[in-house]
């Protein structure tokens, strides 16, 4: 076990106090299920007993019995938060260690010292695991997959789950069975079927891993969706397999029928897996249109409906896994255009939290199992399994590259394909497969122990190793994405372009699908899924008012007027000049004033990654936050209106009128962007009837030909009089829907909540 | 039927492609859609490709149809639009759209990028004075926006000027009050849109077009 080596002296007394918590914690309660036993049985004399003698009235008493299963539950979760917790706190550890091999370990550990106590330490117990760990890890996954790139390499994706496991089964069993034929091995008894069952196993790539590891090194995009999204399509294969093979080990023999009947499978569990999915999705949006006046419960839906697809998907041996992702892909655009943004923000925060203990948990238990396991250790076999299970994948990773890549715009490199085919992790859910395998395989505890060497050896050295890798041959890592109006305006400008020279061309392709799907979201399911007039909205108007929200959001946040950046640039500077200036110096004075006012609040800038560890915090206290809001808003109107007042001449107007409101806004866009990135917000549908800064623009402009006589007066107070009204009229709106509505408040504040 | 395009003629088409870099079965069929569309004439107008009725709910339809008739499309240095082209022009600017091959060095990934982009910067610079204005702008998120409802222009405005804005802040970085920030030249478009991967992005299979089945 790996020494942890700690930057200051006292966290290694921490972490003993934490061992002997958790040993005492650990060693009360199977200790005292003893006597709970037996005072069971001192009750039912102390009943018959009881007009003999009289007793005292027990003051205090311990009945741990009543409590045991829940409070061992709370104990184990507990534990697993205390030593992640740990973990954070020893600077150096969590960056060169991920944190599943140090959850194993830790894992490792308890199971010892369970052992030591003289106990049987509990193993993972595949219902436990696959009815109640994996489903809030994989919803988290699945509601949080980014649709563009998994659409754009589904093909890719969908090849290297199926196929990629097809051969990675068949691969390792064929050879392992090969192996086992050797006389020397002394394996004799293990006939092909069991050997493609194991292969079959321990040939998927597994999404917990994959996740854990994955989500540390920021890969780019590419890369990850290849090596994810391949984690969560091969359950299907998987399942497929696992059951085919099983069922064909207890007949003996295999026809062809029963090979075609498997394919015939295949195709009903992974499309009917995507069928309950998308009906429970369906239901989801639809019920949430519904859910204006219950606000608190919106996230249960999401929740309960998700999970009601897992379990009856699993109740027909479909893949759960699949119906799941489809479910949250599916439901996932339509809820958030209902939902309000609070219950956005629960959703994300509890399927972050379920998600991080359920991994958690998963890791230690893995250790604990281990220790617990019963093992039978075969150097050949086991070594041999690591092997092939490298070789395998990385052949498969080359060869399919070489064919996918014929059909594909962008090439995968061999920097891709290596990581591909080192990122392959085997995790749990081999594990619990194993598990699973009923006792009548005579090699069940072999088949465990290589499972385990295997999921080892690739959590802990690939997991370990792929980030100096990463580092080493200089991959592409993630790109910090900043929403940009620009980019958002010409991807949008491209889509349509593009359908736009296959309709030219006569091609139905790619894009022409993508637009007519879209419109018949539009035209059809809209109107159905989402309440309100919401679903007109086009994406580009809503992503352009969730920036301009973020803003609001942050300014909110701090408290204080984000402050002037070296780039000074306002509309004035883009604007076309059509309105007479004074003198520069004036100009000058005027806005050194109103710029030293708003610098005055320095506001600082975070980046946060969105990771499973962080979560950008954008909940304040309304209500201290809107009078804030309203505060620093009224200030800025007070002093700009001051400062119009005491100024005869007037200069380019939309410099004033937008400098300290909409210009401040929009100088900030391009240091906003790196604080957000376009998932990671909650968004508030923000039902503006004109953008405050156009009607500035408009109105003044059209004000100016009107009064040539006046030199350069332009109707300053009055016209800013009613500006500021309309100006605050705005924000208090903002304020409004940045608290998050009761059910008896007017349409006006119930927005809804959108995003792209 | 023009008598001199009734045959697929390869000494022709070798020319083509060397100049626009289709394959030869790419070449015939685009020339087969060629005809189609121009109802077997030499040249096309813009009348033939607006009756496509796929394009009819394209809220760029215009500008899409003005590029293929805008000279500085056609490799040729030439200015101003044209009011019907011939299949060559037609290849020339359906080229644009062809994807990267695999093995390229970055300096011709760069020229294949500059060259897509060039394509996009003249779909938007109308007047061609070589920048984007904030009128043109305003344009281009205005017919963006066409179809979308009835959000109406000023909506589109307050977009088009806030992405000026970002485009201004990101190419100028700081700007005294009273300079003026022309338009959006070539090279800022450039720096602004280097995240996208244009080279792989802005493309299109014209592989598997069966043409015969597909005209309408």
């Amino acid at each position: 076990m790996p020494a942890f080596s700690c930057a200051f002296p006292g966290c290694r007394r921490d972490l003993l106090v934490i061992v002997l918590v958790v040993f005492v914690g650990i060693g009360l309660p199977i200790e005292a299920s003893a006597p709970a036993y037996q005072s069971h049985g001192t009750e039912g004399s102390y009943l018959t007993n009881v007009t003999n003698t009289k007793k005292a009235f027990p003051v205090l008493a311990v009945n741990y019995k009543h409590v045991r299963q829940p409070f061992e539950i709370a104990l184990w979760i507990l534990l697993a938060l205390l030593m992640k917790l740990g973990f954070h706190l020893i600077p150096r550890l969590s960056g060169v260690v991920p944190e599943s091999c140090l959850l194993i370990v830790v894992g490792l550990l308890v199971g010892g010292l369970i052992k030591v106590i003289g106990e049987e330490p509990p193993v993972l117990d595949s219902q436990l695991f696959f009815l109640c760990l994996l489903p809030p890890i994989i919803l988290d996954a699945g509601y949080f997959l980014p649709i563009r790139p998994f659409t754009e390499n589904v093909g890719t994706i969908l090849v290297f789950a199926v196929i990629g496991t097809l051969w990675n089964t068949f691969f390792m069993g064929g050879l392992l069975y090969a192996l086992c034929q050797i006389e020397s091995v002394g394996l004799g008894g293990v006939d092909l079927l069991a050997c493609l069952l194991f292969g079959s196993i321990v040939s998927a790539v597994d999404p917990v891993a994959v996740l854990a590891v994955f989500e540390e090194i920021h890969i780019n995009e590419l890369v990850h969706i290849l090596v994810f999204g391949e984690s969560l399509l091969n359950d299907a294969v998987t399942v497929v397999l696992y059951n085919l093979f099983e069922e064909f080990a207890k007949v003996g023999t295999v026809t062809v029928l029963d090979v075609f009947l498997g394919v015939v499978c295949f195709f009903v569990v992974s499309l009917g897996g995507v069928l309950v999915g998308a009906i429970y999705g369906f239901l989801a949006a639809f019920t949430s249109r519904f859910t204006s006046h219950t606000r608190v419960i919106e996230p249960l839906f999401v929740f309960l409906y998700s999970y009601m697809a897992y379990l009856s998907s699993e109740m027909f041996h479909l893949s759960g896994i699949m119906a799941l992702i489809v479910c949250g892909v599916v439901m996932r655009p339509y809820v958030e255009a209902n939902i309000s943004h609070k219950s956005y923000t629960t959703i994300k925060y509890f399927l972050k939290m379920w998600s991080s203990v359920s991994e958690t948990l998963i890791f230690i238990f893995l250790g604990v199992s281990t220790v617990a396991g019963p093992h039978a250790w075969n150097w050949t076999f086991v070594i041999t399994t690591v092997i092939l299970c490298l070789v395998s994948r990385v052949l498969g990773v080359i060869g399919l590259t070489f064919i996918i890549n014929k059909f594909r715009i962008v090439k995968l490199t061999k920097k891709d394909q290596f990581i591909v085919a080192y990122g392959g992790l085997r995790g749990a859910i081999a594990f619990s497969l194993g598990y699973l395998l009923s006792n009548r395989h005579q090699m069940r505890n072999l088949f465990l122990t290589a499972i385990i060497t295997v999921i080892f050896f690739t959590v802990f050295v690939q997991g370990m190793t792929i980030r100096p890798l990463v580092e080493l041959l200089a991959v592409k890592k993630k790109k910090e994405s900043k929403p940009s109006i620009n980019e958002e305006i010409h991807t949008e400008f491209l889509n349509h372009l593009l359908t736009g020279v296959e309709g030219v061309c006569g091609h139905y392709g790619h894009y022409h699908w993508k637009e007519k799907l879209n419109r018949f979201n539009k035209t059809y399911v809209k109107r159905w899924l989402i309440a309100g007039e919401n679903f007109k909205e086009p994406e580009l108007i809503a992503f352009y008012r969730k920036m301009e929200l973020k803003q609001a959001i942050m300014m909110v946040e701090s408290g204080q007027l984000p402050s002037a950046l070296p780039s000074t640039i306002s509309m004035q500077n883009i604007q076309p000049r059509a309105i007479p200036r004074v003198s520069k110096k004036r100009e000058e004075e005027i806005r050194r004033i109103l710029r030293s006012n708003l610098q005055n609040n320095k506001q600082k800038m975070r980046s946060r990654s969105y990771s499973r560890h962080t979560l950008f915090d954008a909940d304040e206290e309304d209500n201290v936050s809107e009078v804030r809001l309203r505060k620093t808003k009224m200030e800025m109107e007070r002093r700009v209106s001051v400062m119009e007042r005491r100024m005869s001449h007037y200069l380019t107007v939309p410099a004033n009128r937008e400098s300290p409101r909409p210009g401040v806004r929009r100088v900030r866009f391009e240091s906003d962007n790196q604080v957000f990135s376009a998932d990671s917000v909650p968004t508030v549908h923000f039902e503006q009837p004109s953008p405050p800064s156009t009607p500035d623009a408009v109105s003044l402009e059209e004000e100016v030909p009107k009064r040539p006589s006046l030199e350069a007066d332009i109707e300053g107070p009055r016209g800013n009089a009613s500006d500021n009204h309309q100006g605050e009229l705005d924000y208090q709106r903002l304020a409004r829907c940045l608290s998050d509505p009761g059910p008896n408040k007017d349409k006006e504040e119930d927005d809804p909540f959108m995003s792209c | 039927m023009g008598a001199l395009q009734s045959l697929p003629d390869e000494f022709e088409y070798r020319d083509l492609s060397e100049k626009t870099g289709f394959s030869f079965e790419q070449i015939g069929i685009l020339h087969k859609r060629f005809k189609q569309l121009s109802h077997n004439e030499d040249t096309l107008r813009r009348d033939d490709l607006n009756t496509i009725p796929d394009l009819s709910c394209n809220p760029i339809r215009t500008q899409i149809i003005e590029a293929f008739f805008d000279k500085r499309n056609f490799h040729q240095n030439g200015e101003g639009t044209v009011q019907e082209i011939s299949f060559e022009e037609f290849l020339v600017v359906m080229s644009h759209f062809r994807p990267p091959a695999l093995d390229m060095t970055e300096e011709q990934r760069e020229i294949i990028r500059r060259e897509k982009l060039r394509f996009l910067f003249n779909m938007h610079d109308t007047d061609n004075d070589g920048t984007i204005t904030l009128e043109e702008y305003r344009h281009v998120v205005e017919e963006l926006l066409s179809r979308s409802g009835a959000l109406g222009k000023e909506t589109a405005k307050g977009i088009a000027d806030a992405a000026m804005l970002e485009v201004a802040s990101i190419s100028m970085g700081h700007m005294e009050p009273d300079e003026f920030y022309e338009g959006i030249t070539f090279e800022h478009f450039l720096k602004i849109l280097k995240d996208i991967e244009i080279e792989t992005r802005m493309n299109i299979r014209f592989l598997n077009m069966d043409t015969t089945n597909l005209c309408k």
